[in-house]
């Protein structure tokens, strides 16, 4: 997924080719992961398509199925991987996503610890954001999440960046050996407040600390529980808004008849009914417009960022 | 300490300041927030007076300083944050939690506090600390006993900022340098705020190795960002129209090294589109191996229009005077030296691996239709904006001639809250927009003028 090995870098010269991870775009909403194997196939609504006709093709080209219904094979990124993941637990989106990396002050070199790893839809993100020399330690207590989670950075390439480790870091803590040498530490856990001690000792002295929770209640403990050893203490909400584009041919008649501000408005009312004739005008120039889309994700989790404070 | 000189990239992570490197100054909890160069000579201004600030040097970044009056005149020293510090501030939080008191017997009358402007520079002159004259106020105030717990607090940090104040050191990253632009000066950034900028970063899947190409005309902060993320690996490439370069002023506020300016390039967009089809006879011999050795080799290394001289421009001195930087010239790598010709030839060949464009004086959908044949087929690409529309047209545009897929446009909405026991509110005062971003995916097609 990440062109650190440089064989997997996207160029104009790279094509698909056997044992590539690809993305199988059929619209926005709608994608999946597809690791190619010559002899598979895959089948969905539009109908079955080859794995070997796509070999040798170019990334973001159109390849179709036997009865011609088409789709795009794209390289996988960490968003696209992110609205393609099978999803084990509630995962982070880009907007959070991107502003814990932002915020944590992630580079390469860094070295990140994460708890619970979840469906490891954040841990992609660390991982492009510390590669290729630093690292993502994530834990998880439960085994089989810890184990799909290897088998998805072995499977997106990443698991020379990520370690899975099985931990209950509420119960007993990050690991004692991975104590002063974090740049940064991820919580995402019911009970913060209990992980936020042994987060402390893991920091490097103004290292940054993030916990994402979606009730306030657990925002409050967790920055009572920050007063002591860190700074900076700052909550944000992070949400995104999305817009429908659409062309439109509007009405320009008022001003072809050169008649600014007279009756035409007001004709409008009398005509609301004979709303096909004005539509079917055609006098207009076609304008584009945006509006917010009509639904949108409300509220995802309070991000909690504190700094470990300088002890000289 | 202070001679080491930032040789290694390893720099970008330093967590103690060295003797010239840039700093981030907040100055009472983000009251002020002032970019500075640590040399022996340079001052920070503080209400009316000068503080030196060698004693930051070979401090660790996120250390606290208070001002005090030295033998030699006014200076900052570093608060050490000790155990029972902590813990009488914790008292202090436990007392509120439980509150009876309220703002019944207040009267706003201006006779409450006894001590007048000459006692307290009195006190000044008997070496009074900060600290005591805050003290001194609140003895003083004839109703801060009858304050609540919380406007006593309250009271109290308005008071401690005028006679105390304490300047914190920051490191200047992409975070802290975005933020600190978006609330000095939003027009220089094109309004663009640090959970959108984050969202470039990501939505053009920014990292090590990467080649992005960039249309940075909002003072050099993508390129910033993005070098940053790059560690020095890959190139950031920033094209313009016509003969000169855009600023790329933001970039010296980051710690960067050689090895990371050296991956911060320029290009101009007539010569990437030039020679397309004697680059596409060379096609057959395939050429991955990028070489650097020596950048600075390149015939063009001694015009480029960014010396390294030139003054940090942030600093207020245009704006209103108070702070004062003094940079100094400095041996190193400069940002934004013309591409190196194999590179160049790399890039014609294979593409670059991302686009972001923030580019607020040029309409979204000509550039990208200039720029998007450079783009790898299957990635991904980036327009910031601060206005909706020229997005709009531009999603549009892409749509109608089938230049991408995945389109999208997102406007990101970012909450602070004040989380206090028993007082957990969001902000009273949020930025309402940081602007727009419109993203996608180049998708292959058979016109590409490379092919």
């Amino acid at each position: 997924m990440l062109p650190i090995d440089s064989t997997k870098k996207l160029s104009f010269n790279r094509n698909i080719s056997d044992g590539d991870l690809v993305i199988v775009y059929e619209k926005h909403d709608a994608m999946k992961a597809v690791k190619v194997c010559e002899k598979s196939v895959l089948e969905n609504r539009f109908g079955v398509f080859k794995h070997s006709d796509w070999i040798g093709k170019p990334f973001g080209c159109k390849v179709s199925s036997h009865k011609g219904g088409f789709v795009y094979l794209l390289a996988p990124t960490p968003e696209l991987w992110t609205l393609v993941l099978s999803h084990r637990t509630q995962i982070l989106y880009i907007a959070d996503i991107s502003f814990v990396v932002m915020y944590l002050e992630l580079i390469p070199g860094c070295v990140v610890l994460e708890s619970g790893t979840g469906s490891g839809s954040l841990s992609t993100s660390l991982a492009r954001a510390i590669a290729p020399t630093g690292h993502v330690y994530t834990f998880d207590f439960h085994e089989q999440r810890a184990a799909a989670a290897r088998e998805d950075f072995e499977k997106t390439g990443l698991s020379d960046l990520v370690t899975v480790g099985v931990r209950d870091i509420q119960g007993e803590g990050f690991p004692k050996d991975l104590v002063g040498v974090a740049d940064a530490v991820f919580l995402d856990l019911p009970q913060p407040w209990l992980a936020i001690p042994s987060a402390g000792e893991m920091l490097k002295p103004d290292g940054v600390l993030c916990s994402f929770s979606p009730c306030i209640e657990q925002v409050q403990r967790s920055s009572e529980t920050l007063t002591s050893k860190f700074t900076d203490i700052r909550t944000f909400e992070v949400l995104l808004r999305t817009y429908e584009v659409r062309e439109v041919k509007m009405d320009q008649s008022q001003s072809e008849e050169g008649t600014p501000g007279s009756h035409r408005p007001c004709k409008r009312k009398h005509r609301a009914s004979d709303a096909s004739l004005w539509q079917q005008d055609n006098s207009g120039s076609p304008v584009v417009m945006a509006r917010p889309s009509s639904e949108a994700r409300g509220h995802t989790g309070y991000l909690t960022f504190a700094r470990l404070k300088c002890v000289a | 300490m202070s001679t080491i000189k930032p040789e290694e990239d390893a720099n970008q992570n330093r967590r103690i300041t060295w003797d010239g490197c840039s700093v981030l100054l907040d100055i009472n909890d983000g009251d002020r927030l002032v970019f500075s160069r640590l040399t022996s000579g340079s001052i920070v201004k503080i209400g009316n007076k000068n503080y030196p600030l060698q004693p930051l040097i070979g401090c660790p970044f996120g250390s606290l300083f208070q001002v005090e009056n030295g033998i030699n005149g006014p200076c900052l020293s570093r608060v050490i944050s000790t155990a029972e510090a902590n813990n009488t501030e914790e008292k202090r939080e436990c007392g509120i939690k439980d509150e009876s008191r309220d703002n019944r017997a207040l009267v706003d009358n201006n006779t409450a506090q006894t001590l007048t402007g000459e006692d307290i520079e009195g006190l000044r002159r008997q070496g009074a600390s900060g600290n005591e004259i805050v003290e001194a106020l609140i003895a003083n105030s004839a109703t801060f006993e009858n304050k609540t717990a919380f406007s006593q607090e309250k009271y109290r940090l308005k008071k401690q900022k005028k006679y105390a104040p304490k300047v914190l050191l920051r490191r200047p990253f992409a975070r802290s340098i975005c933020d600190t632009y978006f609330k000095k000066y939003p027009a220089r950034i094109g309004f663009l705020r640090v959970d959108t900028l984050s969202l470039l970063l990501s939505f053009a899947n920014v990292t090590a190795q990467s080649d992005v190409l960039v249309v940075d005309m909002i003072g050099g902060l993508i390129t910033g960002a993005v070098a940053e993320r790059l560690g020095g690996t890959g190139y950031v490439c920033n094209t313009y129209r016509g003969d000169s370069p855009y600023s790329l002023e933001i970039v010296r506020m980051f710690n960067f090294g050689d090895e990371i300016n050296r991956r911060i390039v320029r290009l101009p967009l007539a010569q990437l589109s030039a020679s397309q089809t004697e680059v596409s006879k060379e096609n057959g011999q395939h050429q991955p191996a990028i070489s650097f050795d020596d950048p600075s080799n390149q015939p063009d290394a001694s015009i480029s229009s960014i010396p390294s001289s030139q003054p940090v421009s942030m600093e207020e001195n245009t704006v209103s005077n108070t702070e004062t930087v003094v940079s100094k010239v400095y041996k190193a790598a400069k940002p934004g030296e013309k591409a190196p010709e194999d590179v160049i030839k790399s890039w014609k060949e294979n593409g670059f691996s991302s686009l972001i464009i923030a580019a607020p004086d040029v309409d979204a959908w000509s550039i990208v239709k200039e720029v998007l044949p450079f783009l790898a087929f299957s990635a991904p690409f980036v327009i910031y904006h601060q206005y909706l529309q020229p997005l709009a047209t531009c999603m549009h545009n892409l749509q109608v001639e089938k230049m991408a897929i995945g389109l999208q446009i997102t406007e990101p909405w970012l909450r602070e809250y004040q989380v206090l026991p028993s007082r957990t509110h969001p902000h009273m005062q949020m930025s309402a927009s940081g602007g727009y971003v419109l993203s996608g995916t180049k998708i292959y097609n058979d016109n590409q003028p490379n092919k």
